[in-house]
């Protein structure tokens, strides 16, 4: 090519306003409470931890911290529920009260999404349109299986386990809460659920819906706290099962701390998933679909797809195209509307980011990384991706669980299914190509729980969720996340 | 003082998301141990027609809506009968029967829409497969709406027997045309007003009053109809149908219990009598098999 | 004829994917400055449009009129960015529009539907050409199109814009006769190599018109075809975008997919007639703060 392209600019010429999402019909309390029993009640050591904003590391709220003692009161109240009302309730009546939470949550999802915003960091575009209509509507579907059971599970006289434990991470605070719940109360099971410490907020939120839906006091108890309280909750002996998402790190000391007891268990744990674009491919929607397979939530999302395949004919395009994308990228105040990358969400977390960052650069890979104005106060991480990368990189191998994306390329389709496995992680994986018989080669190869073909990131309460190897065992969603909350 | 005198309400029929007095302009009177309650439209065979045009455009978006919108759809059904429930029980009792009996035909009403509501987005989940063939091909079966579905309400229940008699075809993703109880029809227009207060979309559901033997004919012939859901007990009147029926190859369904408050009544395979069996074969390419790091 | 276009290797486009991306340019929320100067910038790539059977000299006086002054009472408005009428009429609006910075815009080629001889096309051309149209908008033989005859849509496409000397050829695909997303990137591609200066979506004479999803798929065949040849390509959407929100979106659509660059009437225009007293709306509720009524704004 004789003259060189100017490259185009995405800003500077006419740029968004401010458009911030309202607060003023939010109510937070400044301290929070434990729920168990249908009541808040006082932590028993009195202890309390703050909730802060990652946009602007303002304190938000005062959380209780709940002790050995605390959990112990949760699990009782739990049994007492189900030996008591709960496991006698008609399958139908039980269906009812779980409509019920679902219509409580979508009459006020626009406070739940702000609040969810304000605690995580998200962005409001998310929260507004993804976690809260998604979280509602596991709540829905699992209504409706409480009295069909007999119908997902033929000659199996389906029955409740008890009480499940759940622990649930902070990238999904209301989504994760809905995706533990809403199965363990259709199958008639009662719980105890701890959400994550910087992210406690929605959960807490809910657990008034619950109130208000006028559940019997115990069927469902909200506790909140960090690791040790987790681990209280793991310990304890009258847990019939543990519901747990989170790191696989964290993952494997429950399945030590669980060996040898009854507990059932569902882990749904890390990944490392593979997005393979072939030359094939609708190359703009594929962009489009990289975007949000790693920028979706600050790349806080289990299933990420955080490491790139490129078929290298299309190689050059490809990445022309995603860098054109990454420029209009908004990153900044989760409650603006136009924001498309929010606040990650702790400190802690920003700090193993940025040791990615480092390591890959150090490892030789080439960091890019779009201008965008962030803020000065709170935590953020810019869209990043590394090209020039290969297998044996750290950022190729560990979960990152930020914004961070490693490509590399591929020439044949079996040299590219050999990488795409080649990991101790199987959650999930994308593919892009025009051939419907090539995606079907590819989901059939995949050593993953979820493929997505010409799409990434896609939830539906319908549709099972869970990993392969090291991303954990079980699934939550659909007919299939029902099982682990039976005996047959 | 002069005594208020009340205001007495016409009871028309329901086409298209409107309600139209019927076409033919004629009337028959309800009455309860002899004392007249209200005139009903005594629908024609035009009606009929209009009904069935009105659902066969309906189809379309219908059957396209995603499931889960269908269950919130038939769900709020449920929420806005819960509202008029004094209303629905005051005319089942008019009609002739007991407050009990009729809170709890309003209460089984509720809770069938309910049940059917849970089903929209499950139905396939249940009921399809993917099929192990032995070629390299994925193959699966699912459950499809089948087209416009006629509806002969049961005689003797008002509430309960025309939203029993609606719901597996409305869950599965088909547009009804509704022939109402003839002998209860009161209950089957405030079911009218509440579907079309509700989110259903126009021509979705059409009920019609009046004389059924006089109105089976017609819409059993009908070549634009795909199934008829009979929930009666008249042996002639299945015969009719049936041979009716034959010219283009109707699904019929009998009810087989007349018991409408009976919960057999709730069941996936009245829906899946409305859907058809649809397979797909869609080829695997098999280049990499062996030799790949699977 | 140019063999390559019946073997031009445009990429496929998933027709979900698209929607969802529409879906996000849809959430985006323009307000105060932003919005302000957006609805200025709408305004000044309007191409204020009359094509109707019953127009005349006086019809088309009046929109020209219009044109000018398009609301007198707000200080520092731009004009729109062109007319466009039937050739026949073009005379009428060059004489109208004199020693405005508003261009004139002819429809030709057997407009709408484009059935007819090379011969007369080329003719209906040339007399709005010879009548002073800055711009000619013509449309492509769909028919030939849907045959797969690429060859004979592009050696057209190219007589025409060597017909058109110094005017500016907008192609008219006529999206909502083509089927999908996959043909509406073809006739892209076949336009904007066949010597296009606007590819432009619709007629307005066929529903659908412009959507944002179509108009999506054509600016990146433009974006395409400027990495590879370094040449920017205009774009215009018409028929169906009526109100100031939509044509915001229309406006974030560009940005984020062609920049800054595109960002003015040389590169961008809207196809419209009503948007105009929409985004007048707009612009004086922004100034006055209260809603506004159709009463105040004439209608030309």
């Amino acid at each position: 090519m004789s003259k060189k392209i100017e490259e185009l600019k995405f800003s500077g010429e006419w740029d968004l306003a401010p458009a911030p999402e309202s607060t003023n019909h939010i109510s937070v309390k400044k301290e929070y409470q434990l729920f168990i029993g249908g009541k808040f009640v006082k932590p028993k050591k009195g202890k309390y931890f703050s909730t802060i904003n990652p946009a602007t590391e303002k304190k938000l709220s005062s959380i209780a911290e709940a002790s050995k003692e605390d959990v112990d009161r949760a699990v009782k109240a739990a049994r007492k529920a189900h030996s008591g009302v709960w496991s006698s309730t008609s399958a139908k009546e039980r269906g009812k009260y779980i409509y019920r939470i679902a219509r409580l949550i979508q009459e006020k999802s626009r406070e739940f999404a702000v609040i969810e915003s304000l605690d995580g960091g998200k962005p409001i575009r998310e929260s507004r349109d993804v976690d809260i209509p998604i979280a509602a509507a596991h709540f829905f579907y699992y209504a409706g299986w409480a009295d069909k059971l007999n119908y997902a599970f033929p000659n199996q006289n389906p029955s409740s386990l008890g009480v499940a434990g759940q622990i649930i991470p902070w990238n999904f605070p209301l989504m994760m809460a809905a995706w533990k719940i809403a199965p363990a109360l259709a199958t008639g099971n009662t719980v105890v659920l701890k959400p994550a410490e910087t992210t406690s907020l929605t959960a807490l939120k809910l657990a008034e819906v619950i109130q208000e839906a006028d559940l019997p006091p115990g069927v469902v108890n909200i506790i909140t706290g960090a690791g040790a309280t987790g681990s209280d909750i793991v310990n304890h002996k009258d847990i019939d099962k543990i519901a747990f998402t989170g790191s696989t790190g964290v993952g494997k000391i429950i399945m030590k701390s669980i060996a040898g007891t009854a507990k059932k268990s569902t882990m749904e744990l890390g990944g490392k998933a593979a997005n393979i674009v072939f030359e094939d491919a609708p190359l703009d929607q594929a962009v489009e679909g990289i975007i949000n397979g790693i920028y979706f939530n600050q790349g806080h999302v289990c299933c990420a797809g955080s490491r790139l395949f490129v078929q290298e004919s299309i190689y050059d395009t490809l990445l022309r195209k995603l860098k054109d994308r990454m420029q209009s990228l908004i990153v900044g105040n989760p409650l603006d509307k136009n924001t498309d990358i929010g606040a990650i969400n702790s400190k802690e977390q920003l700090g193993v980011i940025n040791k990615y960052l480092s390591l890959g650069k150090k490892e030789g890979a080439d960091m890019f990384q779009p201008s965008c104005d962030i803020p000065s106060k709170g935590f953020w991480c810019a869209p990043t991706l590394f090209t020039n990368v290969s297998q044996s990189h750290a950022i190729a191998k560990e979960e990152i669980f930020g914004p961070v994306l490693a490509v590399q390329t591929f020439r044949t389709i079996d040299e590219v299914i050999t990488k795409a496995n080649n990991t101790p992680f199987g959650l999930s994986a994308g593919v892009w190509t025009d051939k419907g018989s090539k995606v079907f080669n590819l989901t059939s190869k995949m050593r993953a729980g979820v493929v997505w073909a010409n799409t990434y990131n896609k939830f539906d309460p319908t549709s099972p969720f869970g990993g392969y190897k090291e991303s954990g065992h079980g699934r939550e969603g659909g007919l299939h996340g029902l099982a682990p909350y039976l005996k047959f | 003082m002069t005594k208020r005198i009340d205001v007495l309400k016409t009871y028309k029929i329901f086409i298209d998301g409107k309600f139209p007095r019927t076409e033919s302009g004629r009337y028959y009177t309800l009455s309860n141990n002899g004392k007249g309650i209200a005139n009903i439209c005594l629908s024609s065979r035009k009606d009929v027609r209009n009904a069935v045009v009105a659902s066969r455009k309906a189809f379309g978006s219908w059957s396209g809506r995603s499931a889960y919108n269908r269950a919130q759809v038939l769900y709020r059904i449920a929420e806005m009968i819960e509202g008029r429930r004094d209303q629905f029980v005051a005319e089942i009792i008019s009609m002739g029967g007991s407050k009990n009996a009729a809170e709890n035909e309003v209460n089984n009403s509720i809770d069938r829409l309910i049940y059917y509501a849970g089903w929209c987005d499950k139905i396939n989940q249940v009921f399809g497969a993917v099929n192990p063939v032995a070629s390299s091909h994925f193959n699966f079966s699912l459950l499809e709406p089948m087209g416009v579905v006629g509806i002969i309400a049961p005689a003797d229940y008002s509430l309960l027997g025309i939203v029993s008699a609606m719901l597996p075809a409305l869950a599965a993703g088909n547009p009804v045309v509704v022939l109402a109880s003839e002998q209860k029809p009161l209950c089957s227009v405030t079911l009218a007003e509440v579907l079309a207060t509700s989110d259903v979309p126009s021509g979705v559901v059409n009920i019609l009053t009046g004389n059924t033997s006089e109105l089976i004919p017609h819409l059993s012939a009908h070549m634009d109809v795909n199934a008829i859901f009979y929930c009666k007990n008249n042996p002639k009147e299945i015969n009719q149908i049936q041979l009716a029926a034959v010219d283009n190859l109707k699904r019929i369904v009998l009810s087989k219990n007349s018991d409408w408050n009976n919960s057999a009544h709730e069941t996936p395979y009245y829906i899946s009598d409305f859907m058809e069996t649809k397979t797909t074969w869609h080829p695997i390419e098999q280049i990499a098999g062996s030799g790949s790091g699977y | 004829m140019n063999l390559s276009f019946n073997t031009l290797d445009s990429p496929s486009v998933d027709k979900v994917g698209i929607e969802d991306r529409i879906a996000r340019v849809k959430a985006r929320s323009i307000k105060k400055e932003a919005k302000i100067k957006g609805l200025k910038l709408a305004l000044n790539m309007i191409d204020l449009t009359t094509l109707e059977g019953i127009d005349t000299e006086n019809k088309v006086k009046q929109m020209c009129y219009k044109a000018r002054h398009l609301h007198d009472v707000y200080a520092d408005l731009p004009s729109v960015a062109a007319v466009c009428v039937y050739p026949n009429f073009v005379k009428t609006a060059v004489n109208e529009l004199k020693g405005s910075a508003v261009k004139v815009a002819s429809v030709a080629t057997a407009f709408p539907s484009g059935h007819s001889s090379l011969n007369i096309k080329l003719e209906d051309t040339k007399i709005a050409v010879d009548s002073g149209a800055d711009e000619v908008d013509m449309v492509i033989s769909r028919g030939r199109f849907h045959k797969g005859d690429y060859g004979y849509v592009f050696d057209e496409i190219a007589a025409v814009k060597a017909a058109c000397g110094k005017a500016r050829l907008k192609v008219i695909l006529e999206t909502g006769e083509l089927g999908n997303y996959d043909k509406v990137r073809k006739a892209s591609d076949i336009a904007i190599y066949a010597g296009a200066d606007f590819i432009k979506t619709s007629t307005g004479k066929i529903q659908p018109a412009a959507t944002l999803p179509v108009t999506l798929v054509m600016l990146e065949a433009i974006k395409d075809y400027y990495y590879k040849t370094g040449k920017m390509i205009g774009m215009k959407p018409a028929g169906g975008i009526s109100n100031a929100k939509l044509a915001l979106h229309y406006l974030i659509m560009v940005k984020e997919t062609l920049g800054n660059k595109w960002l003015t009437n040389k590169w961008f225009r809207f196809g419209a007639s009503s948007l105009a007293n929409d985004l007048l709306m707009q612009l004086m509720k922004q100034k006055t703060g209260v809603y506004q009524s159709t009463d105040y704004f004439s209608k030309d």
